[in-house]
């Protein structure tokens, strides 16, 4: 009797002791399915750098970070699953890792109040903080991409490309028809013909696509691809043997997975980033320290260095640097969504910021601000070394033109407001 | 000769070579469907499991690194060698033999005489194990498959149609090789079915299967063969596929490009198959080619099920199909 009654006073003691307080991210990741091999180095590159945090820094504020992972296998509807069984755990952010997703959430997240950040896709004129309260896409959009890729072709032709001929290959999907507004409205401006050949999924046969660029000879092409459809592009590039280093693809159509299995046939071919590529980063040695070599590497451990892995590293980073702003703004270490959206909103990467972290030069310097969720826009361009088998970065940071899309994030982003009945912030 | 009329020749015949292409995935269905009456929806995956274990062969990969990594706390990811093509095409095939042998041990023998949508549906559960058995036992990544196959634009073609045209047609070295390899496999399955006892013991369980038993030919030995056959057809539709867009998940979905192709062939018959990948082919490239620009583009997709859909108004059980009568 007294074991019994010794045992129940300390099962209401345990009950009793607040948890254990831990600042939790989920994971929506793609381990399995048809994007599994660009899903799997994202979402191991995420739960390294939380896992480094926790180990090198004894988590963020001296609050633990935890990452909770749910597979999403790319599937809209289970992506939305996920949310739903993961936002009453306390989720501070998410991080959706698919448009189709995303655009799910948008309305969900910002009904529950929990941030949504979708770098680099996802609903483009969700960079009006103005209209989009809950919903962050720092530090470059589609948009941005697409005139990221102009002004490097500028650059390449001394600032004219009038007579010139681009051709747009892109998934035909919601996520492969965002650029084509952008780039439709930059033609005006610059004087080049745009043609455009949609791919349908997944994207395994592209003969037709690929006969008519032999038969057009565009100068430039842009490619908005994902999955085999990246692969069997650049193949058919090869193939009919269109000069690589005019063959550009966006921050999606640029990874390693991309250009491996086309062999030497893709050297030269070029792709948009965000950040950097490659592993020669100071933050390296500290991930083989506190992770690595401890054994602690998120998944099967082979995928540091890769582009896509550093993509998961750059978003944990960024997640990481909101939840410090918003313990900064609210004085206290256990932040709730709501206080996590303030730290998003007031987040500014510095370049001392980023050399600090031990990640110099990763990624572009931005700010963003309650009208400004969208960041700088800022992207470099890096090509394709098959010999080497690495990516080289081969421009500095390209701006984007503003002057052309903050007309179209505000005309896009006023529509969504008026059709949905939101006031705008801000003012 | 105008450029249009020029064009669409070049487009026709691309369009015949990725006929051929859609064909050699459409035989693995149309083997299994003649001898079983099932219609094998883990075709695809087959192609899949196929060109992933021939990489993993040839890369001398070890099989259930991740898994035996997890469990055992070893760090073993390679062999350390590398298989010759033709070798690890052999022992892949006896990996289908096995997969074959798998199947109807366990999954089919059971299901003997059951309703054809019940057989139907074991292969949907059949597609998905072998999705996550082939990702487990290999990984997920995307992998290069070079056993090889010479791609890129054949020269000589485009030489001599210069020479004709004052254009060069470009028609891929793989799509070349893949027309001579599928000519090839189609005559060796016709000479086996003609020419030798398991192919003679093979038409006749496809004629009827309690007629054949009641002579003495064993159920089990027909479907493992017959199992094993699309298993060697898949091994060859991955290589080819495999090699154009590397060996990844989405060889899978090619199996959803011989529908239209089988509805319009007919489920049972080899030349069907054939006769309606190259009509498919040519007909899908030659539509977006004409009509794609006006209608936006990514016609080939929804068209081959419109072709194969037309056909069907005339020919209910496609073009070669047998035709059912049933008398009551």
């Amino acid at each position: 009797m007294k074991l019994k009654l010794a045992t129940l006073a300390l099962g209401a003691v345990m009950a009793a002791a607040p948890a254990m307080a831990e600042l939790v991210f989920p994971s929506l990741s793609y381990r399995t399915g048809p994007y599994a091999a660009n899903g799997i180095p994202f979402a191991d590159g995420y739960q390294d750098y939380f896992t480094l945090v926790n180990e090198r820094d004894g988590g963020i504020g001296g609050v633990m970070a935890k990452v909770i992972e749910c597979e999403t296998g790319y599937n809209t509807e289970k992506g939305v699953e996920c949310y739903e069984a993961t936002k009453g755990e306390g989720s501070l952010i998410y991080q959706p890792l698919s448009t189709g997703i995303t655009y799910q959430l948008i309305p969900r997240a910002s009904a529950d109040g929990i941030p949504v950040h979708s770098m680099g896709y996802g609903r483009t004129s969700a960079k009006n903080g103005k209209v989009f309260e809950w919903i962050f896409n720092y530090p470059a959009n589609y948009w941005d991409g697409a005139s990221i890729a102009v002004n490097h072709l500028l650059d390449l032709n001394g600032g004219d490309l009038s007579g010139k001929t681009i051709a747009l290959v892109y998934h035909n999907s919601a996520y492969g028809k965002e650029p084509i507004r952008t780039l439709e409205e930059l033609s005006k401006k610059h004087g080049y013909d745009l043609s455009l050949l949609p791919v349908d999924h997944p994207g395994q046969e592209q003969t037709s696509q690929w006969l008519q660029i032999r038969r057009e000879r565009p100068d430039y092409v842009l490619m908005w691809g994902w999955g085999v459809m990246n692969q069997v592009a650049i193949q058919e590039a090869a193939n009919i043997r269109f000069p690589m280093e005019n063959f550009i693809g966006i921050w999606w159509s640029g990874s390693e997975n991309d250009v491996l299995p086309v062999g030497d046939g893709a050297n030269g071919y070029k792709a948009l980033n965000m950040h950097l590529p490659g592993s020669d980063l100071p933050i390296y040695e500290d991930l083989k320290t506190y992770v690595y070599d401890k054994g602690l590497a998120a998944g099967a451990g082979d995928q540091a260095g890769s582009v896509l892995y550093n993509r998961g590293l750059y978003a944990a980073m960024l997640a990481v640097e909101a939840a410090k702003k918003a313990q900064e703004i609210h004085g206290t270490g256990q932040i709730t969504p709501a206080m996590m959206r303030d730290g998003m909103e007031a987040l500014e990467i510095t370049g001392a910021l980023m050399e600090e972290l031990g990640l110099p030069n990763f990624g572009p310097e931005f700010a963003v601000s309650c009208d400004n969720h969208g960041g700088s826009g800022l992207g470099i361009v890096q090509q394709w070394d098959a010999a080497a088998g690495t990516w080289n970065q081969i421009t500095d940071y390209i701006a984007p033109d503003a002057e052309v899309l903050n007309a179209l994030i505000v005309e896009d982003s006023m529509a969504y407001a008026a059709e949905n009945n939101i006031a705008e912030r801000c003012n | 000769m105008s450029d249009t009329l020029i064009f669409a020749m070049e487009v026709t015949l691309n369009g015949l070579m990725a006929g051929v292409l859609y064909a050699l995935v459409a035989l693995g269905f149309v083997l299994i469907f003649k001898a079983s009456g099932i219609f094998n929806y883990a075709q695809g995956v087959m192609a899949l499991f196929a060109a992933m274990t021939l990489v993993g062969i040839m890369d001398g990969q070890v099989p259930f690194a991740h898994l035996i990594n997890a469990i055992f706390g070893t760090k073993v990811h390679h062999f350390g060698w590398h298989v010759p093509a033709l070798a690890a095409i052999a022992l892949t095939m006896l990996v289908m033999i096995a997969l074959a042998w798998a199947v109807n041990r366990f999954v089919m023998r059971f299901l003997v005489n059951t309703e054809p949508i019940i057989l139907f549906m074991a292969t949907i559960g059949l597609a998905y194990f072998l999705e996550g058995f082939g990702d487990l036992m290999w990984g997920a990544d995307i992998k290069k498959l070079d056993v090889g196959l010479p791609q890129g634009i054949n020269e000589t073609i485009d030489e001599v149609t210069f020479g004709m045209f004052g254009y060069g047609f470009f028609i891929d070295n793989l799509d070349i090789v893949a027309s001579i390899i599928a000519a090839l496999l189609v005559a060796a399955l016709v000479a086996f079915s003609q020419y030798t006892k398991q192919g003679r013991a093979l038409r006749a369980v496809a004629d009827d299967h309690q007629a054949a038993l009641s002579v003495g030919i064993s159920l089990n030995f027909i479907w493992v063969l017959v199992w094993s056959i699309a298993g060697f057809v898949a091994l060859v539709a991955g290589i080819m596929w495999g090699a154009k867009s590397g060996v990844q998940f989405s060889l899978s979905l090619i199996a959803l490009k011989a529908l239209p192709v089988l509805m319009l062939g007919g489920f049972t018959s080899i030349p069907g198959a054939i006769v309606g990948g190259l009509i498919i082919g040519v007909g899908e490239q030659l539509f977006e080619f004409l009509l794609g620009p006006a209608l936006g583009g990514a016609t080939e997709n929804w068209f081959a099920y419109v072709l194969a859909l037309v056909f069907l108004v005339f020919r209910p059980q496609g073009l070669f199909g047998e035709k059912i009568i049933e008398r009551v």
